[in-house]
Formats: C-alpha cells, sequence, structure tokens
C-alpha cells in the first residue's frame, strides 16, 4: 500500500518511495558539484595568468571533469528529483515502478564514478565533449552510456506515473503547468539520450578496437544532438522551478496557462535543433541547413524563451500587486523578499539567464557572427550564465524550499544562506562578463597558456586581455565561495539541521500558515483540485497588468537589439571571407 | 498557488489572452523575424560569410597538396617552418597537426586567395588573432574559403580546439605585406 505523508509548511503530498528517491538523486547531484566546485579552484587560478596555478596535464584533466560533473552529473541527478517532484508530488500520485527507478539511480551512481575514474586516472583529458579522432579510455565512454541508461529509466518512471495519476484520476483537469514544463523536459531528454546513444556506442566501440574510424564531423553533428539539447532539458527544467518557486512564495498564477504552455510546445518542437550552434564554422554543412537550425526555426525556440521572460516575473507581479503593492511600477518588485534566499536566487538566475545568457546565446549563435565568437572564452561566458547561474542558481534556490519541505530539516546558518544567491551570482556575473570581454579579444576557450610559452612561433595577447582574465578569476572565486556556503547550508543543514517533525519550519515562518503533522499514513490523498476560478474582470484583462514587467522586458529588447548590431558592425571590420 | 496546480478552468486552451501578452509575443516574434532575415541577408550581401565550399579528403592528400605548393612558392625558412608566398588569387593550403600550424604565409594586402585548411590528426581551432577569425579544421575534410586581407600586418593563428597537452604550442603565422 503507498504510503503518503502531507508537509505541514507547504501542503504538498510525498509519496514515501518517490520522497527516497527525490532525497537520493538530489543530494548526489550536490556531490557532483562539490567534485566541481573544487576542481573550479584549479581551473580559475590558471587561467589567471599571473597565477597559472596548475600543470598543463593537471589543467586539462581537471577541465575535463570539471565540465562533466557540473554539467552532465550535477545537473542530471537533480533534474531527476524535480521529476519525481513534479510527477508524484505535484499530482498526489504514487511514483510507478520505484523499483526501476531505483534500478535507473543506481546505473547513474555507476556510470558518473566510472567516468570519473577514467578522467582521474589520467588518459581521458579530452574535454566533456571528448571530440574525436581524439580518444579516451573505454569506460569513459561506458560510464557515460551507463549514466544515460539509468537516467532514461527514470525518466521512464516519471512518464509512467503520469499515466497512473491519469488512470487513477489523482487530479482535475489537466496537469499543472509545472507539471507540463517537467514533461517538455523529459520529452526533450528522450531525444538527448538517444542522440549520446546514437554517438557514444559506436565511439565506446572504436575505443575498444571493434570499429575502425568514427568520422569526425559526423561525430561533432551527432554529440552536439547530446551536449546542446542536455542544455535545453536544463532550460526547460529551471523555467519550471521558476514557475514552481513564483507559486509557492506568492501564490502566483500563470499569466495564461495557454501562452506558457505554447512556449514550453515550441521548446519541444525546436530546441534541439541547436546542435547546429555548434558546427556554423564547420566544414561540410550547408548555409540553408546552418540557417534554418541555428535560428531553431525561425528563432521560434528563442522566441519561447522570451515569453516565459515575461510570464514568469509578470504572474509575481500581478500576485504582488492583489496584495496591494501598486505604487509606481515597480514597489511589487522592491518589496518582494529580496532576503528569502528561494526568492532572491531565483530572481537572480531569471536575470542572469534573460539578459546575459539568452542575449548572448542568439548573438553568437547568429551564422556569421559565430566567426569572431566560435571557441573563444566568450563560449564559456555564454554557458556560466545560462547553465551555472540560470539552472544552478535556480536549483539551489529550490534546495532551500526542499530542506524544510522534503527533508523535514530547519536551515542551518540562515543568515548566510541569505547571502549565499547574491555571492554566487554576483561572482558569476563578474566572472562571465569580463569572460565575454576576453573573449571579444580572442582569447581561447580550454587553453592552458595564453602566453604560448615553448611555442615556435608566438603571439601576443593585449594587455587587456590578461586584465580580463584576472578580473574574471577573482569573479570565479567570489563564485566558487558562494557554491561553498550553498555546499555547507545544504549538507549541514541534512546532516546537523534541527529535524521538524512535526512542528513549524523557515517556511512556514514566511508564508505564516499553520499545518498539520507530516507522518505518513496509507490514505489516499485527496484528488488535486483545479486551481480556484478567476472573476469574471479578472479574465484576459485589456490593461497592462503588470507594467514594471513590461518595462523590464522592454529593457531586455532594447539591449539585446543594440548588442547584436554591434556585433554585426564588429564583424563587418574584420578581413572579408567567405 | 496555481502554477502547481490544475488550470482553472477546464478548457484552458479557450481563454483569452491579456493584451500584456498579446503585445510582447508580437514584438518579440517581429524581433525573431528580423534576427533570422540577417543571416540569409548577410550571406547574400554581407562580407564575412562561414565557408560553403567542402570536400571529403585524407590526411596524405591533403598533405601531400601542401607539400607541393611549400615546394613551389618556398621563399624563406622561419623557426623551422617554411615561409610561402603565392601568388595572389591562388589556391593556398594551410594544415594542422600536433601542435603545429604549417605553412606561413606571405600574402599581400587587398588580394584574394582561396584559402584550404584540413588537419592531419585530431581536431583543431584555426582563430586568426587579432581580428579573431575562428573556423573549425577537421580531419577528413577540406575547407574552402576566399579570404581578403584588407590590413596589412602579423597575424598570429592560435589553435583553439583542445588538441591535447601541447595545445598551447600550437600557434602559427600569416604576413599581410602592402
Amino acid at each position: 500500500m503507498a504510503e503518503f505523508r502531507t508537509c505541514p509548511d507547504s501542503g504538498f503530498y510525498f509519496h514515501k518511495s518517490a520522497e527516497s528517491l527525490m532525497k537520493v538523486n538530489a543530494v548526489l547531484g550536490v556531490v557532483f558539484l562539490l567534485v566541481a566546485g573544487v576542481l573550479a579552484v584549479g581551473v580559475v587560478l590558471t587561467r589567471w595568468q599571473e597565477v597559472h596555478l596548475l600543470s598543463a596535464e593537471a589543467f586539462y584533466m581537471g577541465l575535463t571533469a570539471h565540465g562533466i560533473n557540473a554539467l552532465i552529473f550535477w545537473i542530471i541527478f537533480f533534474e531527476m528529483a524535480i521529476l519525481h517532484f513534479a510527477s508524484s508530488t505535484l499530482l498526489r500520485c504514487r511514483l510507478a515502478t520505484p523499483a526501476w527507478a531505483w534500478i535507473g539511480f543506481i546505473l547513474m551512481v555507476i556510470g558518473a564514478v566510472m567516468n570519473n575514474v577514467a578522467v582521474f586516472q589520467g588518459n581521458s583529458s579530452v574535454m566533456m565533449t571528448s571530440y574525436a579522432p581524439m580518444q579516451a579510455a573505454p569506460h569513459f565512454y561506458l560510464g557515460l552510456i551507463l549514466f544515460a541508461v539509468g537516467a532514461l529509466l527514470q525518466v521512464f518512471v516519471f512518464f509512467g506515473t503520469l499515466v497512473v495519476a491519469h488512470q487513477e484520476k489523482t487530479y482535475e483537469g489537466s496537469v499543472p503547468l509545472v507539471t507540463f514544463g517537467a514533461i517538455t523536459a523529459a520529452i526533450i531528454a528522450v531525444f538527448t539520450i538517444a542522440s549520446g546513444a546514437i554517438i557514444l556506442i559506436p565511439t565506446f566501440l572504436w575505443s575498444i578496437g571493434y570499429i575502425s574510424h568514427i568520422d569526425a564531423e559526423m561525430y561533432r553533428i551527432v554529440w552536439w544532438g547530446l551536449g546542446h539539447s542536455s542544455q535545453q532539458v536544463n532550460v526547460a527544467a529551471h523555467v519550471s522551478v521558476w514557475y514552481l518557486l513564483a507559486g509557492v512564495l506568492f501564490g502566483a498564477r500563470p499569466m495564461s496557462e495557454k501562452v506558457s504552455r505554447m512556449a514550453f510546445l515550441l521548446y519541444i518542437l525546436f530546441l534541439q535543433l541547436a546542435c547546429a550552434h555548434h558546427i556554423l564554422v564547420d566544414p561540410g554543412v550547408s548555409t540553408e541547413w546552418r540557417i534554418f537550425n541555428t535560428s531553431y526555426a525561425m528563432y521560434l525556440a528563442v522566441l519561447a524563451s522570451m515569453i516565459h521572460g515575461l510570464t514568469v516575473p509578470g504572474s509575481i507581479e500581478v500576485a504582488q500587486r492583489k496584495k496591494g503593492l501598486t505604487n509606481g511600477i515597480f514597489e511589487w518588485l522592491r518589496k518582494a523578499p529580496w532576503d528569502n534566499p528561494v526568492f532572491s536566487g531565483m530572481f537572480i538566475s531569471l536575470l542572469v539567464f534573460g539578459f546575459i545568457g539568452g542575449i548572448t546565446g542568439v548573438v553568437m549563435g547568429t551564422l556569421q557572427i559565430n566567426l569572431i565568437i566560435h571557441n573563444t572564452i566568450y563560449v564559456p561566458a555564454h554557458f556560466h550564465a545560462t547553465v551555472a547561474v540560470g539552472t544552478t542558481l535556480a536549483f539551489m534556490a529550490l534546495t532551500y524550499l526542499l530542506i524544510p519541505v522534503l527533508f523535514r530539516r530547519e536551515m542551518i546558518f540562515p543568515k548566510l544562506a541569505k547571502l549565499q544567491p547574491y555571492i554566487f551570482g554576483g561572482g558569476m556575473t563578474i566572472l562571465i562578463l569580463f569572460m565575454l570581454g576576453a573573449g571579444t579579444l580572442g582569447v581561447s576557450r580550454r587553453h592552458w597558456d595564453m602566453d604560448f610559452t615553448g611555442a615556435a612561433l608566438g603571439f601576443e595577447y593585449p594587455g587587456m586581455a590578461y586584465t580580463l582574465m584576472a578580473i574574471a578569476a577573482i569573479g570565479g572565486l567570489l563564485a566558487i565561495v558562494g557554491g561553498a556556503i550553498y555546499l555547507l547550508v545544504a549538507v549541514g543543514s541534512l546532516m546537523f539541521g534541527k529535524k521538524l517533525e512535526p512542528s513549524a519550519g523557515f517556511l512556514q515562518s514566511f508564508l505564516g500558515k499553520s499545518l498539520a503533522a507530516s507522518v505518513y499514513n496509507t490514505n489516499r490523498p485527496e484528488t488535486l483540485p483545479m486551481a480556484p476560478k478567476l472573476s469574471v474582470e479578472e479574465h484576459g484583462s485589456s490593461g497592462f497588468e503588470a507594467p514594471g514587467t513590461f518595462a523590464l522586458a522592454m529593457v531586455l529588447l532594447v539591449s539585446f537589439v543594440v548588442y547584436y548590431f554591434i556585433n554585426w558592425k564588429y564583424l563587418a571590420s574584420v578581413w572579408p571571407l567567405g | 498557488m496555481t502554477s502547481y496546480m490544475p488550470p482553472a478552468e477546464r478548457i484552458w486552451w479557450k481563454m483569452p489572452v491579456g493584451r500584456q501578452e498579446l503585445v510582447w509575443i508580437a514584438i518579440s516574434l517581429v524581433w525573431c523575424l528580423i534576427m533570422f532575415l540577417m543571416m540569409p541577408y548577410w550571406h547574400i550581401y554581407g562580407k564575412q560569410n562561414p565557408a560553403t565550399e567542402a570536400y571529403q579528403t585524407t590526411p596524405a592528400k591533403f598533405g601531400a597538396r601542401v607539400q607541393e605548393m611549400v615546394e613551389q612558392y618556398q621563399v624563406r625558412e622561419e623557426s623551422g617552418i617554411p615561409v610561402v608566398k603565392p601568388p595572389a588569387g591562388s589556391d593556398i593550403y594551410m594544415l594542422g597537426r600536433l601542435w603545429q600550424w604549417y605553412p606561413i604565409f606571405e600574402l599581400e594586402k587587398d588580394q584574394s586567395y582561396r584559402l584550404h585548411l584540413s588537419s592531419m590528426d585530431w581536431q583543431h581551432g584555426f582563430s586568426l588573432q587579432p581580428i579573431n577569425v575562428n573556423l573549425q579544421v577537421v580531419p577528413g575534410y577540406e575547407m574552402v574559403l576566399q579570404i581578403t586581407p584588407d590590413q596589412a600586418g602579423e597575424y598570429g593563428v592560435v589553435c583553439n580546439e583542445y588538441c591535447g597537452i601541447g595545445h598551447h604550442l600550437m600557434v602559427g603565422r600569416i604576413y599581410v605585406g602592402e
């Protein structure tokens, strides 16, 4: 018999098996974030040319492991927890086949450990992309394959849970928007993992000698079906987290269910075309192919992100205005709970993702502009804005919610936690902006020595490039401190935080609610009702319900347009070529 | 409250959309289409475009072609690497290998050349500095693009695709004379 408990803080129902799986997935994610964070110290201090800490060998090994642990293991483990939350918890449904989810989880752990072992043995410093014909040890690829198979199993359990919820009618009407977003992430994940299988299985066979040749260009195209699409899983997941946190913190309701869901649908239809972003200056692909795919079919997936960029803060603004924060266009934002890390983390994630990650991503994914950006350090600057702040900080914010709700612990060091999103987000923003600048000056990514010590022919970067890299490194160190605080608070709370059974918690003090104790029982949860209806006059309001958000959106648009054309102008100044 | 609850209306897809969202979607869509059209526009009228010409090749075939050109047009040597001065308008061949760009070119300003690029071993990145033009160099593929250096000077070719422990040693050179 399925056992459930109700969280007295949030009212969420937790199925016991699902809850355990959420916990182990989230904890494992955090473990790999710790590994990635430790390695980041070495990476940052080596690229700070005046410090130049590590040897070339150690640097490339560390950078390979940093990328894989941060981009793949941390995020995907955490996403598995989110999928189980969005299906079982939000729909008040038992998890379908928990045993299969456990098998998936164990495979993921084995795969992640195996891959790390391969990298740290030293013969697999091939970077996350492991571009053929550069070859890693067989267990490097095998680890990734096992991890992917495990993730796929957990994704199928998610789909199974949706079917169970539908059949057992655990909810009325349609699935909630957050679950819809999670479904989007899961569908893209299936595509992603399929691409990974198509390329990594032959590459593994090649590494053990069963296949004689892997075509380097084919590898790039198919690998990026894995590499870029997996980041699109993150986008769908962290946008869902934004909607969730807006709902939890403000009682925000989506401005329009239709618009937000259409935007998620556009992700499903077009995001995976993004593998083209990495092939723009490659030989052998046609211009038509590059233009159509790099634009996600006329930028329809970008349109989707611009829509979420309006509707997420817009829904918060509408909710705040209903509470009477109606002065001026920004009182709703000024009086938001900036000292609550759940909110500040989520909102900084939204801002940096949109303003920096989004704009730079579109600019460098423009067919011709890519000529002046490809493989410079501009590229990691972009994806630190999208993944390290966009996804990771959103997940950190969610963690602060989950500590009391899922783990039933009181948060330790709450004052430190309040500062954490600012330190991490601020440090990352410095790192990102100055790496963008250095990339514009031509500094290469994945490069141990910008002095080219020992090279037969030298090249000297302008002095400014060194200054920018040094400031970026300081920002990076600040971000690492922010990351360390997160780990301290998260891990410390799980181990030493006061148990919240069954009394009040961190979130409760914020929401001012008092609910029943959190104990397991075998009663079937009440059917999840539809959200309360709006009054007539609130429907499709003809005025602008969220003028502050609209103003912010216009600022985004103007920055976007200006920066976009500045890059065209810069491109027009280089040698004619083509 | 409701982002994690089922929509308030069973038939939510028939609910009207607020004007603010419609306006934003319209503006965004127009901007997306402008960005989309910029690419075909620049492809036709712009002067800087990625290569559209490429062939499958082998390291042996491409290496032989490079050597042929070097023997024909070598003018001197620098750090053990031949410096080649091919005639304006000709096909010029550069190869990347662990860890060297080969050979060095001496080109003339405002003259066009058909630059052929390929790799002998792993993937490399052709990063022309300081103007910061970047191309992917892939073994088995020969990329051809027309270049017209429009400023005299000494240019570095940094490898910006990670290619192993000596990656940072891989720097080439192109001279552009008046």
